[in-house]
């Protein structure tokens, strides 16, 4: 019977996938320049802010556990790293910040706050431009379990996980983004199942979602964007589609031209579009890999790129910047590495 | 009768190799080559620092060495062709956990095989920047996990599992031993794509079969090399890894390493690891000269705590047939050999 979704799910992935989506030709680029000895690993988030500067957040090491103790502790993993408009180097933070164990996103919003999301301190944390910390949602676990525990959702008592508690705590979380009001809805995620909205000053307003298949709930909440409407887009990893909900998390409708997707951006300006990419799992470089753009409404507007290593190819992206019209940054988990894209 | 017996034990040896045992090699009256150690090669290492578990040892075209090894992280360190420590590369670099190999190929990229993180890992020469990523890094967990146990789960085209070795034939294609839970060798083309494969997970001891594949090295023609270390053989592949023949009397199969040259040399290792009854690291550790035939030409060296004896060569250099760089797992210790009147 599993087995039998499982391939029902295939079915509706490849014919959720238009075969006829144009190509869109485009050039890549490798142009961010660490120090001598400064290299990336598994990088989760790419962003720009209003000067062109460009975020990096990225798994630079696996966390350390402490041993002896009744209860391990757990720190450093992930690197949060600034360019300058040309790909220079700046800074980095994060081997001395308490929440940075796994990268999952970075995102700048519209006053040029720096945005972290971390899949395992289940933490999202809130720099100024001058990357001072701001603000805080969620919290690290203080220790860590023996053996490691499945990622399996916060439940209240009694609960199945991901079952979708009301709660302003998060497992595995994946993404934020804001509205024009600057309220912040956060995607949690893989361990959890939902949508978190918090208003400007951060105080928890309501929670949409649960683990499952249907309208409301999410396989993954892997990526998530907002447009000038106010309406949420939430990639659905595992269902293979888009769902889009109103302001409030009303649900109204669901993209399944875009493949599986595991992130999106949506372009800021009169006319926005929605790029979504359907990233190959890690095992797997000979089907995938390919982002789409699209209207809001989920017409495909054209398709790019394929799984692989080498410039203009793509091996798990993970996040997509779309801040200027027609150029984009990706943020690649199997690549190591930052492209830097020119649509044609 | 005695002939007999001692027959009998080889046998059973060849049929269950612990991994640290000894295997005396059975090849007969081969001569030994003379040879001079050069102590105190490497120098200028920085002060209050350290080697550890030599894991890997590589020349580039310029005589650099590479050293990559099991230090309280894994490190890989560069030193000039006077033996001099010149930087340390990728300093607590995402691919690297637990070193198992260095190698340098014929543009001299700079490869290291990290069986902690499952990543074989392109550098440019300069080892600045990184160019290709094979493997899938395992994901960070929120605590320990236990190491699996029952059999291994099934290989994947993308996925290593404990790789140990990598190797290029002269279109740059990528060869991959893998590994400690693979038993197989795979093929990708020069971008990481994924071609064929030899052996799968399972563990065996037949044709097409290994029992941890625990280095490799590709000759000119493009045939493959691989150290067959619990079945204690050289197997030979042809480019589309294609079985051909096995050799199978110098001794363990630790690791190989194919000279430069228009005439090529593959020298072999019969490394001599510890746990072993007394008198036993008299019989071992000497590497071995063959012709690629398999044709045995000539031996060097010899088990010992101290310089110039082997506390268990793991990866060793030949580009110049005539000078050795090995890098020992149990004495961290990096050594320089050159080999009289051998060519």
């Amino acid at each position: 019977m599993k087995r039998f979704a499982t391939l029902l799910l295939a079915a509706a992935a490849i014919v959720a996938v238009p075969a006829m989506a144009q190509e869109i030709s485009f050039t890549a680029s490798d142009p961010l320049q660490l120090p001598r000895n400064g290299f990336f690993g598994a990088v989760a988030g790419v962003a720009t802010d209003s000067k062109g500067h460009v975020f990096v957040y990225s798994r630079t090491g696996t966390p350390v556990a402490t041993l002896g103790g009744a209860r391990p502790f757990v720190r450093a993993g992930s690197v949060l790293t600034e360019f300058d408009q040309n790909g220079k180097y700046v800074r980095s933070v994060g081997q001395n910040l308490y929440g940075a164990l796994a990268a999952a996103a970075v995102r700048v919003d519209r006053n040029d706050n720096v945005w972290i999301v971390d899949t395992y301190s289940g933490m999202v944390i809130k720099f100024d431009p001058q990357l001072r910390i701001a603000m805080m949602l969620g919290r690290k676990p203080e220790s860590v379990e023996v053996p490691a525990q499945p990622n399996a959702g916060r439940a209240p008592a009694g609960a199945p996980a991901a079952s979708g508690m009301q709660s302003d705590l998060f497992e595995g979380p994946t993404d934020v983004a804001w509205d024009n009001d600057g309220n912040i809805f956060v995607a949690d995620g893989t361990g959890n199942a939902r949508v978190a909205k918090f208003d400007r000053n951060g105080v928890f307003v309501k929670s949409w979602g649960s683990r499952g298949s249907g309208n409301d709930q999410f396989s993954t909440a892997r990526s998530i964007a907002v447009d000038g409407a106010g309406n949420v887009y939430v990639a659905d990893r595992g269902n293979n589609r888009i769902q889009v909900f109103d302001n409030n998390g009303t649900f109204k409708s669901s993209i399944t031209t875009a493949g599986n997707p595991q992130a999106i951006c949506v372009s800021p300006g009169a006319h926005q579009y929605l790029y979504a990419s359907n990233s190959n799992p890690a095992n797997d470089l000979d089907s995938g890999g390919e982002i789409y753009k699209l209207e809001l409404n989920g017409t495909v507007v054209g398709r790019f790129g394929r799984a692989g290593r080498v410039l203009k190819e793509f091996n798990g992206v993970n996040a997509i910047d779309c801040r200027t019209a027609n150029q984009l940054y990706v943020a690649e988990m199997g690549n190591w590495r930052v492209q830097k894209l020119n649509l044609q | 009768m005695k002939h007999h017996l001692a027959s009998a034990i080889a046998i059973s040896l060849l049929a269950a190799i612990p991994a640290s045992a000894q295997v005396a090699a059975t090849v007969q009256n081969v001569p030994d080559m003379p040879y001079q150690a050069v102590p105190g090669f490497f120098h200028g290492i920085p002060a209050g620092d350290y080697l550890g578990e030599m894991q890997g040892i590589a020349t580039n075209s310029k005589g650099h060495v590479f050293a990559f090894f099991r230090g309280p992280n894994t490190r890989l360190w560069e030193f000039d062709q006077t033996g001099k420590f010149v930087r340390e590369i990728g300093k607590d670099f995402y691919g690297f956990m637990f070193a198992h190999s260095v190698r340098v190929d014929r543009h001299d990229n700079i490869w290291t095989v990290d069986e902690g993180t499952n990543v074989v890992t392109k550098f440019d020469p300069t080892g600045s920047k990184v160019l290709l990523v094979i493997g899938h890094h395992p994901d960070a967990a929120m605590g320990p996990i236990a190491s699996p146990r029952g059999p291994n789960a099934p290989a994947e085209k993308y996925t290593l599992c404990r790789p140990t070795d990598v190797a290029w034939d002269m279109q740059d294609n990528i060869f991959i031993s893998d590994g400690y839970c693979n038993n197989r060798v795979v093929k990708y083309d020069k971008d990481g794509r994924f071609l064929a494969q030899n052996g799968s997970e399972k563990v065996g001891k037949g044709d097409n079969e290994y029992n941890l594949p625990h280095g490799l090295q590709v000759d000119r023609a493009g045939n493959v090399y691989v150290a067959d270390r619990g079945n204690a053989r050289y197997v030979v592949l042809d480019n589309n890894l294609k079985w051909k023949t096995s050799y199978n009397n110098v001794g363990s199969a630790w690791s190989a390493c194919i000279s430069n040259g228009q005439h090529q040399y593959l020298f072999a290792n019969n490394a001599n690891p510890n746990g072993n009854p007394p008198g036993s690291w008299s019989r071992t550790g000497q590497i071995y000269k063959m012709e690629l035939d398999g044709k045995v030409l000539g031996k060097f060296g010899n088990a010992g705590k101290l310089a110039p004896g082997f506390q268990v060569v793991h990866m060793f250099d030949c580009r110049d047939p005539d000078v050795i760089y090995t890098g020992e797992i149990e004495s961290w210790r990096m050594q320089k050999f050159v080999l009289k009147g051998s060519k």
